[in-house]
């Protein structure tokens, strides 16, 4: 009888081990984004100074500061302690409120899918609130809580908590059944079934509510610095900063504001996905 | 280098630790199972009065058409799913649930996908601790070398082509020392070269410890090859249509599916499941010209 290992195993190529550094700079597909976003800048310059070369404006793109302009004002505004100190501000609102969020957020998400019970109670409360835009919470809440600080991060932490939730409950109740019954057969007990399989079957779907709502919780926090207006400059983190360059007629800056949240943005995504792949292995290869 | 492979390919070294020694051997009693999906408006019976015996020490074989309801009755046996009428006995006591004494190989893949090869089959003894360190260690390492996965335990499921998934849950069921093993279709799916080696390896292992073994299929020859009992199934709703006692000698060789008794054996069978193919297709009547049709042929 042949060895049945030799139908199927064929030796995989080793893999050449590259530094990460050069694996992005030996990547077409960096070389074509960082292409894009260059032509990007430029038709954006070319067409915020249209006036100057041609003599009129175009509509709407002729309203903007050209990015040149964005650059000089975001490198006075660089070396400002307040600039520095509203990133740390909404910063500090968002992971508060996203924390928050999360360590209400999983185990609720996880009992709602296990205990029948349960769901049967906190399930329709939940439903009845969850269409509720987080923004609509911001006068009731600015009521409720003694300071503006504590608004913002429970308005903040309802925008990613409904989004946490969701995705909880709906990744654990979509685990195959398959999983539960092989590990049941090979003697599994619950406290077995809930740690090995359903907590580990619904990881992808935290991670994918993790991302989800942290987005959500950057418009939230934002739009509520705007609206309560928060104090000084420092204090009131990039959505004040925003609001302040809107007040103070500066459009450049107003455009500094928006591209540092891009940025802000960027790093928060970036970081809920680098800690997704590294607490799912089996999922790197895709 | 033959001698070499042929080595490793046997099951139970003479020093290694060897699960099937003191095996109990299960025996398995279905009386009057009936089975139904659906609510009281749109019922439909899956299952109804099947009565079989599944003998302890041998290798039972179902046989039946797609969708007659053999997963249906694997999901009952292994205690998943509650029978709506009927008895379920093993060895004498009525299945009240999954227990570890009967392991299931599902028809569709059931590793764990965020285990690795090597995780998923150590993940039964770790589950109970009957099993540790490095007797663990060996003994897992010992089924994936026999199965042909020794390069790849620490990949994950997802890496594993579809054939060597089916081997890696044949090596978890194997270290779980279940004393029923349920097989539902796990060959299916696999190209006639690795069906055929994944046959004489999983007979080789069962002719060496007569682990009683419930294996499904809807494979004529494959049925045959490996049974010591054919049950087969009658289409929708199923019961047992007939029951073969295969009586080719042990251990066997994929030589012998072509000697005259097997092949009176699959003639009978095939018979048999000919018959009942006609019938449900009799059932539904738009399909009366294509069974004339068929028929003409036949003649
Ligand atoms: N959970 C379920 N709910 C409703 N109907 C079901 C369920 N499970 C199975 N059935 C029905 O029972 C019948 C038998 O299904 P089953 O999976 O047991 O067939 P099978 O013999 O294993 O088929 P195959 O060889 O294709 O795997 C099918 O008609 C199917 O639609
Ligand atoms: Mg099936």
């Amino acid at each position: 009888m042949a060895d049945i290992a030799h139908v199927e195993n064929r030796i995989m190529p080793e893999r050449v081990k590259r530094s990460r550094m050069s694996k992005v700079l030996g990547n077409a597909e960096f070389w074509r984004g960082l292409l894009a976003l260059v032509v990007f800048v430029l038709l954006w310059e070319v067409g915020a100074r249209w006036k100057e070369f041609f003599g009129y404006s175009l509509p709407y793109v002729g309203l903007l500061p050209p990015p040149s302009d964005v650059a000089v004002a975001w490198t006075k505004v660089l070396p400002k302690w307040g600039y520095w100190e509203s990133w740390y501000q909404s910063f500090k609102r968002v992971l508060s409120g996203f924390i928050a969020a999360m360590i209400i957020g999983i185990p609720f998400g996880l009992m709602l899918a296990v205990n029948r019970y349960f769901r049967d109670i906190f399930f329709p409360p939940f439903e009845v609130l969850r269409p509720i835009p987080p923004l609509a919470w911001v006068p009731a809440s600015l009521i409720f809580w003694p300071t503006n600080e504590m608004s913002i991060a429970f308005v903040t932490f309802l925008g990613a908590f409904f989004t946490i939730v969701i995705n909880v409950l709906g990744g654990a109740r979509s685990i195959d059944v398959r999983y539960l019954r092989a590990a049941q057969s090979m003697g599994a007990t619950q406290w077995d079934l809930f740690w090995k399989i359903i907590l580990p079957g619904t990881l992808p779907s935290i991670f994918t509510g993790a991302a989800v709502g942290m987005g959500i919780t950057w418009e939230v926090v934002l739009a509520a610095e705007m609206i309560s207006g928060g104090g000084t400059q420092g204090s009131g983190g990039l959505g004040f900063f925003i609001w302040n360059s809107y007040m103070g007629g500066s459009l450049p800056q107003i455009v500094v504001g928006m591209i540092s949240i891009g940025i802000a943005g960027y790093i928060s995504s970036s970081l809920i996905r680098m800690i997704g792949t590294h607490f799912m292995p089996w999922r790197r290869m895709f | 280098m033959q001698k070499a492979v042929e080595a490793t390919m046997n099951p139970n070294p003479p020093n290694a630790f060897r699960p099937g020694d003191h095996a109990i051997q299960s025996g398995i009693q279905l009386k009057g199972v009936c089975k139904s999906y659906g609510d009281e408006w749109e019922r439909q019976d899956v299952i109804v009065e099947l009565t079989a015996e599944i003998t302890p020490g041998e290798l039972t074989v179902i046989v039946g058409p797609s969708g007659c309801g053999k997963s249906t009755l694997v999901n009952l046996i292994a205690g998943f799913e509650k029978p709506d009428r009927g008895e379920i006995l093993l060895n004498g006591k009525p299945v009240t649930g999954p227990g570890r004494d009967r392991m299931v190989v599902f028809q569709e893949t059931a590793l764990i996908p965020w285990q690795t090869t090597y995780q998923n089959i150590v993940f039964g003894p770790n589950l109970r601790g009957d099993l540790k360190g490095a007797a663990l260690h060996d003994e897992a390492v010992r089924l994936l070398r026999k199965v042909g996965l020794g390069e790849f335990m620490h990949k994950y499921p997802l890496q594993l082509s579809g054939g060597m998934q089916r081997r890696a849950e044949l090596a978890r069921a194997l270290i779980n020392q279940p004393e029923l093993m349920i097989m539902d279709e796990p060959f299916r799916g696999l190209d006639a070269m690795s069906r055929g080696l994944m046959q004489e390896f999983f007979l080789k292992l069962f002719e060496e410890n007569r682990r009683t073994n419930l294996f499904v299929t809807s494979e004529i020859d494959e049925a045959i090859f490996l049974a010591d009992r054919l049950i087969l199934l009658a289409n929708r709703p199923s019961h047992v249509r007939a029951v073969i006692d295969v009586k080719l000698p042990r251990p066997r060789h994929y030589a012998m599916l072509s000697s005259p008794e097997a092949y009176a054996y699959k003639r009978e069978a095939m018979a048999i499941l000919h018959e009942e193919a006609m019938k449900s297709f009799k059932a539904t009547a738009t399909s009366q010209d294509f069974i004339d049709a068929f028929s003409r042929r036949t003649d």
